[in-house]
């Protein structure tokens, strides 16, 4: 069965302007969600995973940022070139935001009530005070939110980490978008409220066939809720597949370090695998591939070009030279790592 | 054995529920309700529990940055909570936090250099230059670069600005480091760099850590001990391989069965916990867990269960392991 793509981001840049020069956080990377598809983003820390969010949803901060190249369709229709007050309309409605630091987007100044209800309203305004409050509390209870009548009076410094979190994802529910961009939806909140939170999306994702780009670093999270992983390193994406290929056959070596990195809950190593180095200062490497100094692999090409994307296999794309036929192909990858 | 630096004894801490014109106090919400533990020097105890149960509120309260209700605090031989302002700020250059949130907790008109020398001059360490090279020094520790440090914290990503966060609570040299939650925006492998850099200092300085978190698999990693809150209360504490090994509280058991694993076609049995999460402004009566728990008996509704030893380094609060009478 072949689904409609609902977002299709096509080679999207999105640069940071600054008095020392200008770098492309988000250096023209394609692809696209489909409907009732679950589909996470992965990748270092600062590899523009969240300016890739914002610029969906046209919330890049602007100056400094700016879209400079590409579009964002959403059903089709190019929102990168939409007015602010256009995509006012769309945020909260077709397409919401789970924002990765919850006090960056609750208003201190406001209740918890205050806010939800005011998300509501935009929602159904005919709904009277007394309905859009009712709603309100029924979402809260729907993310977890105990004594939800009394939060609704609080602020958010007066409540936990993880409750800032539920209220922001109960925000983002309140519309049944048809796009939901969660941005590390769960980081604050322990295993059984998570696995609580997920199933939830997952329902509104089967239910209301709701795409949702899930941006995230927990690889356990990702193997349990996502059908399609995309592999960012320094603003571009390195690999792009199906979950189970992911985990079985990372083809790129930067994934491979990725999913050795993970402290398996279920044993115990005295000191865990780190990728070697740091990411690159970003603009700061001009040719070659942007992992090669910190690539076990790497060989005289990888410095001097940069590698396309190549098909692994069937849906399976990894940005490397070591798939690149002429090299040997995929039997590169064992020869290198034996010698 | 080593010595004891912190002890923590019967803290609590309540906020109080204002309502109305007048701000009638109409109850309490129970955040920290009578947690004692012990802290040998040199150790990393590792505290989980589901999301709102006490473990910040824990964490601040023995810092004083919130006042405890009730209960003492003894840190390397003095009691914290007899202190007055100018003393309490003293020893805060031995005791650090890093903050949960990052952006809340980085003054964002403040540069990243800025916001690193504030604790040297606060403490009066070094002279300028000193300062500046050691906040160049410490941004590297954690995996960030020199040109950093002439930025605001919004121009970083999440996980930037955490590692801003540790440094910050580094740079005097402390003895203890509570850390709330200090990796978790950060990506399996700078994750890994800045655990390993944990574990380092520890070696190195003889570091005390009491550390946050929610991922099961990084505290089972980094802890030598374990203890589990649950509404305000700790219900389990352990030695890190015994707690994983052998969980004995039913709420842990529960814990520790709903971690996803990083592994699409494994199977995991998961206890899911029905039924609501009670308000710790009107906690369930005897044992808070018994409104979810499979094993609840008759008693769990009316006596509270004490943290007792059931085991050589390993102690848990609940009535099924209570030696008959
Ligand atoms: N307002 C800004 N001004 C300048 N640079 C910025 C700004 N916001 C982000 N950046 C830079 O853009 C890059 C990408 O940041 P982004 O927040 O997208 O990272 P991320 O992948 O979400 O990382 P994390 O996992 O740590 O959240 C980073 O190098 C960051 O420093
Ligand atoms: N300043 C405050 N005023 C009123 N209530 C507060 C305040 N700070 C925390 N609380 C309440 O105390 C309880 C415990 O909060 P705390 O932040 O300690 O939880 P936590 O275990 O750290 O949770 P999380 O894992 O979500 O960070 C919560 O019910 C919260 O609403
Ligand atoms: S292209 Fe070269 S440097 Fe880049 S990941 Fe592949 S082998 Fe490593
Ligand atoms: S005391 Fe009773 S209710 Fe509480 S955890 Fe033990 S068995 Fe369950
Ligand atoms: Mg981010
Ligand atoms: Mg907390």
């Amino acid at each position: 069965m072949s689904r409609k793509a609902v977002l299709e981001v096509r080679e999207l840049e999105t640069t940071f302007f600054s008095d020392s020069g200008k770098v492309a956080a988000v250096d023209r990377i394609s692809f696209s969600i489909h409907e009732g598809e679950i589909l996470a983003i992965v990748g270092e820390s600062g590899c523009g995973k969240s300016v890739t969010s914002l610029s969906i949803m046209g919330l890049v901060p602007s100056p400094p940022g700016k879209i400079t190249n590409g579009s964002i369709l959403l059903n089709g229709k190019d929102i990168s070139k939409f007015s602010d007050k256009q995509m006012r309309k769309i945020r909260g409605n077709e397409i919401a935001m789970i924002f990765q630091e919850p006090m960056t987007s609750l208003n201190p100044l406001f209740t918890i009530g205050n806010q939800l209800i005011e998300a509501v309203r935009i929602h159904h305004p005919k709904w009277s005070k007394k309905e859009s409050t009712a709603r309100a509390i029924e979402i809260m209870k729907l993310v977890g939110l105990p004594r939800a009548e009394q939060l609704i009076n609080d602020y958010p410094h007066q409540l936990s980490g993880g409750m800032r979190q539920r209220v922001m994802i109960a925000m983002a529910l309140v519309c049944n978008p048809k796009v939901l961009i969660a941005d590390e939806p769960t980081t604050a909140l322990d295993v059984t409220i998570q696995a609580q939170i997920l199933k939830l999306m997952r329902d509104l994702n089967e239910r209301l066939n709701t795409a949702v780009l899930l941006i995230t670093h927990d690889l356990g999270v990702v193997a349990e809720t996502c059908e399609r992983v995309i592999v960012m390193y320094a603003g571009q994406i390195v690999e792009e597949a199906p979950v189970n290929e992911i985990f079985k056959n990372p083809q790129h070596p930067y994934t491979k370090g990725l999913i050795q990195s993970v402290p398996d809950m279920r044993y115990k190593k005295d000191t865990l695998y780190s990728i070697p180095g740091n990411v690159p200062k970003p603009g700061s490497i001009l040719e070659g591939c942007r992992f090669a100094a910190r690539c076990e692999y790497a060989f005289e090409r990888c410095l001097t070009s940069n590698p396309p994307l190549y098909d692994a296999s069937g849906a399976h794309r990894a940005r490397c030279f070591l798939l690149d036929m002429e090299e040997g192909g995929i039997s590169h990858v064992e020869s290198a790592a034996e010698s | 054995m080593s010595k004891v630096l912190l002890k923590v004894d019967h803290l609590k801490k309540y906020f109080p529920i204002r309502q109305g014109m007048f701000a009638r106090h109409v109850g309490d919400v129970k955040a920290v309700d009578d947690v004692s533990f012990e802290l040998y020097e040199g150790e990393t105890l590792g505290i989980v529990g589901e999301s709102g149960c006490g473990k910040s509120t824990t964490g601040r309260a023995i810092m004083r940055l919130h006042e405890p209700t009730e209960g003492k605090v003894l840190f390397d031989g003095i009691e914290l909570t007899d202190l007055n302002n100018e003393q309490m700020r003293k020893v805060r250059r031995d005791i650090q936090m890093v903050f949960q949130d990052p952006y809340a907790s980085l003054n964002p008109r403040h540069t990243v250099e800025k916001i690193l020398e504030e604790p040297l001059i606060v403490h009066g360490i070094g002279n300028a230059k000193e300062r500046k090279n050691k906040v160049r020094e410490y941004l590297e520790i954690v995996g960030l670069s020199s040109y950093h440090a002439k930025r605001y914290p919004h121009q970083f990503s999440g996980g930037q600005r955490q590692r801003i966060g540790i440094a910050r609570a580094l740079m005097t040299n402390p003895k203890l480091i509570i850390a709330d939650e200090p990796v978790s925006a950060l990506d399996v492998s700078i994750q890994a760099q800045v655990l390993n850099l944990m574990q380092r200092l520890q070696d190195d300085l003889k570091l005390t850590y009491i550390f946050i978190a929610h991922d099961l698999g990084v505290v089972r990693h980094i802890s030598d001990r374990v203890g589990v809150m649950y509404l305000g209360r700790l219900v389990e504490i352990a030695e890190s391989e015994l707690l994983y090994h052998e969980p004995l509280h039913p709420y842990t058991q529960a814990l520790l069965s709903a971690v996803p694993v990083p592994d699409p076609v494994f199977e995991r049995e998961q206890l899911l916990l029905k039924g609501d999460i009670p308000s710790p402004s009107n906690p369930p009566t005897g044992c808070t867990f018994h409104t979810r728990c499979p094993h609840a008996m008759e008693k769990c509704k009316q006596v509270i269960p004490m943290l007792q030893q059931v085991k050589s380094g390993h102690s848990v609060a609940c009535h099924l392991y209570e030696a008959p009478q």
